[in-house]
């Protein structure tokens, strides 16, 4: 059975047992995953098919749980670890910047990290405070790791498999709210490198580059501007460090305008980065400057007004309009 | 317990090298033989074997647990602590519980309604946080977890205030300085080190204030927590850490948080630590106010470990039966807060028939009241959104807020137009 129909989570929770099932030093780590599953049960079964040296319930402390993890990479483990939610990484933001990030350059290349940190990301789904934040360009901003975020559930099978596969740390990003969108999966057929971009709709006007839960936003931002003769491309980059520049410019090269959405804060935002690249990649190519959709710089506020703060279908294509009209 | 830890399985390579990992059996049935300068290690070699047998067995029968009335509703007495309350005072401890009962019942309805997005009920905790809550002076300040409903109450916190960051208004909203209740904090155990550093502000001012901070089992594997003890040692801060041990950390048992009691971590700090049954409103208030009183003549932090039970779900998201047995919370229920104080106001006639009837209206106005309020609870201002994101004012949220302003008027605009 080649193809499935799973939602995310359940590719990802594929992915997992798969990892488990091939290679004995995958290990699984977090709070709550074993017996409970994992509170999305992302982890659902896995500890009762694989064992509790498995698949690990950890003392509740992040900080412990990557600490321990580094040490287990040394002896040739290869951890995936869950951080709960998005706002709970931050205990261990020091074990992952100071040391994870940073191990295999100090020992001159002879120790590797295989080291999977998997954090369900995002707002949308009317939690409280902590719960929804977007902070992968805290991430993407040191140099060590990587940075990858899933929009399908083929991506959510794939790049997990080949995120256990690096030798080096990956921090998955697990669009939360999209947990339960079902999509296809063939476990045959490997959809293309881990750090590549993928084009998902072709158009003429003008490229969207999204990643994790905004690229859904910006595909039916791109079905509503074609009923209103727009031509947009849609461009799911798909890991946020390193960034597959070569596929967005020869996108922004046919189309000459760009804008790039995130939930996360625009300020020091992924789209920052993305904006510099391409204004100097395509800067003869470009109509209109790089315009950025996403958070605002605030705290991630209370869940009763998170659809304004969010960035949704409406704001997509009024930045559309805005770029059009240069 | 239903859950063994990995570490009791499989002893360390270190742990079989003292004695303590395959030879365990052999040294609980032979202790006497032991020479008696390895008597210690065999001792703890016991202790382990016998916490490997069956943990909460142990736990569960601490000859350490300070209790004041038994689940039976009998008032003991404890060598150490002691305490003699007016009938008034029992009334009210009484008074207390059964209306943050209420009111946590009231928010779990009000979540199933939909009027609330989340909620973290207290069920079974209520004499742990209301007999600690009513040791409490009001220059004293409380540092909560985001499950401290009963001690916000004793603090005079309105308790509709509690609800709007679990009905998605606000992210708790309330004047910390109001009640000296510090806002709810939902990421664990960060707010010990909040206390621990407002008590060393009070021993700076030369203040006879103490700090309380709540925390629960889980949080005890948090850095923050073990941080907290060494600089509330190393200071000599006036604090007391009040751990609320439920016996669930969402679907972790506290042994896989630890491998001694928790009271006996603050040992090791240089300060003490107390196990309270936490079901026991007399013996929480004893323990809670001796250990404030140490403070306040600047002897340093205490540990108290008031042991207790989450009788409902970690919160209305969490579904308890994946992983623990019905039974349990059965055997808990014997040991109720509020059924073991109402048996003793009975049988020693303190409160009488009119005093519980009362009660009980009082609890549903209360009822009513909450669930009127969370209803008429406004959605804020989007624009709200920008609002004391800096004491200074920032020229970045300023351009933010007047382009999102912009924004939401050129939706204004297009609705007049159709028109």
């Amino acid at each position: 059975m080649a193809v499935q129909k799973l939602p995310i989570a359940k590719a990802i929770n594929e992915s997992l047992r798969k990892a488990l099932d091939t290679d004995p030093k995958v290990l699984i780590m977090g709070e709550d995953v074993g017996k409970l599953g994992g509170v999305f049960r992302v982890t659902d079964g896995l500890q009762k098919d694989f064992g509790e040296d498995r698949v690990i319930d950890t003392p509740l402390a992040e900080s412990g749980i990557v600490g321990t993890a580094i040490g287990l990479a040394l002896r040739g483990y290869r951890p995936v670890v869950e951080i709960q939610f998005d706002g709970f990484v931050f205990p261990a933001y020091d074990q992952i910047v100071t040391q994870l990030a940073k191990m295999h350059a100090r020992a001159l290349g002879k120790v590797k990290m295989p080291v999977v940190i998997r954090i369900p990301y995002g707002g949308g789904i009317g939690a409280v405070e902590h719960h929804s934040e977007s902070p992968e360009a805290l991430f993407a901003h040191v140099a060590g790791l990587k940075v990858v975020s899933p929009s399908t559930s083929n991506d959510a099978y794939w790049m997990m498999q080949q995120a256990i596969q690096s030798d080096d740390p990956v921090i998955f990003f697990e669009p939360k709210r999209r947990y339960w969108d079902k999509g296809e999966v063939d476990t045959d057929a490997i959809p293309g490198p881990l750090h590549s971009a993928r084009t998902l709709r072709e158009g003429s006007d003008l490229t969207l580059v999204a990643y994790g839960p905004m690229v859904k936003v910006c595909l039916e931002a791109a079905a509503a501007a074609q009923e209103e003769g727009k031509s947009l491309e849609v461009v799911d980059l798909r890991s946020m460090s390193p960034i597959d520049f070569d596929t967005v410019q020869a996108s922004v090269e046919r189309t000459g305008r760009l804008v790039v959405v995130h939930e996360a804060p625009v300020f020091y935002g992924s789209g920052a980065e993305i904006a510099a690249r391409i204004t100097e990649r395509c800067f003869y190519h470009l109509e209109a400057p790089v315009l950025r959709v996403g958070g605002f710089h605030a705290p991630y506020p209370p869940a009763r007004v998170e659809e304004e703060y969010l960035p949704g279908l409406d704001r997509v294509l009024d930045a559309v309009d805005r770029s059009l009209a240069y | 317990m239903t859950v063994e830890s990995t570490a009791a399985r499989k002893p360390s390579r270190s742990s079989n090298s003292s004695g303590a990992g395959t030879k365990r059996a052999t040294a609980k049935k032979s202790p006497g033989k032991a020479p008696a300068k390895k008597a210690a290690a065999k001792s703890a070699t016991r202790d382990a074997a016998q916490r490997e047998a069956s943990p909460h067995d142990v736990s569960q029968h601490d000859s350490e647990l300070v209790q004041l009335l038994t689940p039976e509703g009998k008032r003991v007495e404890h060598p150490e602590f002691s305490i003699d309350l007016s009938p008034d005072e029992l009334r009210g401890l009484y008074r207390d519980m059964v209306l943050t009962r209420r009111f946590d019942a009231e928010a779990t309805s009000l979540q199933r309604q939909g009027e609330l997005g989340l909620w973290a009920s207290l069920l079974g905790q209520e004499a742990a946080q209301i007999g600690s809550g009513r040791a409490l002076r009001d220059d004293d300040y409380v540092f909560p977890t985001y499950r401290e409903h009963g001690v916000a109450w004793c603090r005079g916190v309105p308790p509709e205030n509690l609800l709007g960051m679990f009905r998605g208004v606000n992210h708790g909203g309330w004047d910390p300085n109001t009640n000296n209740f510090q806002l709810y904090t939902i990421v664990i155990g960060s707010q010990t080190l909040h206390a621990t550093g407002y008590a060393m502000g009070v021993a700076k001012d030369g203040a006879d204030s103490a700090v309380i901070a709540y925390f629960g089992d889980g949080a005890s594997s948090q850095g923050d927590v073990a941080e907290s003890f060494t600089f509330s040692a190393v200071y000599n801060a006036p604090v007391v850490f009040f751990c609320q041990n439920n016996q669930w950390a969402i679907s972790e048992p506290t042994e896989k948080q630890t491998r001694v009691p928790l009271y006996q971590r603050a040992r090791g700090y240089g300060f003490p630590g107390v196990r309270v049954d936490g079901n026991d409103v007399l013996a929480c208030l004893a323990v809670t106010r001796s250990a404030l009183e140490r403070a306040r003549r600047g002897e340093g932090p205490t540990l108290v470990e008031a042991f207790t039970y989450r009788m409902g779900a970690h919160t209305t998201s969490d579904d308890p039966t994946k992983y623990r047995r019905d039974e349990e919370r059965e055997a808990w229920e014997a040991k109720d807060p509020i059924l073991r104080l109402r048996t003793y106001l009975e049988s020693e006639k303190i409160a009488d028939a009119a005093f519980f009837t009362s009660l009980e209206e009082e609890s549903e106005v209360l009822g009513k009241r909450v669930r009127e309020a969370v209803r008429a609870m406004p959605d804020p201002d989007p624009m709200a959104i920008f609002d004391n994101v800096y004491a200074d004012g920032s020229a970045l949220v300023d351009e933010e807020r007047a382009q999102f302003a912009a924004y939401q008027a050129s939706f204004a605009d297009s609705v007049e137009e159709g028109k």
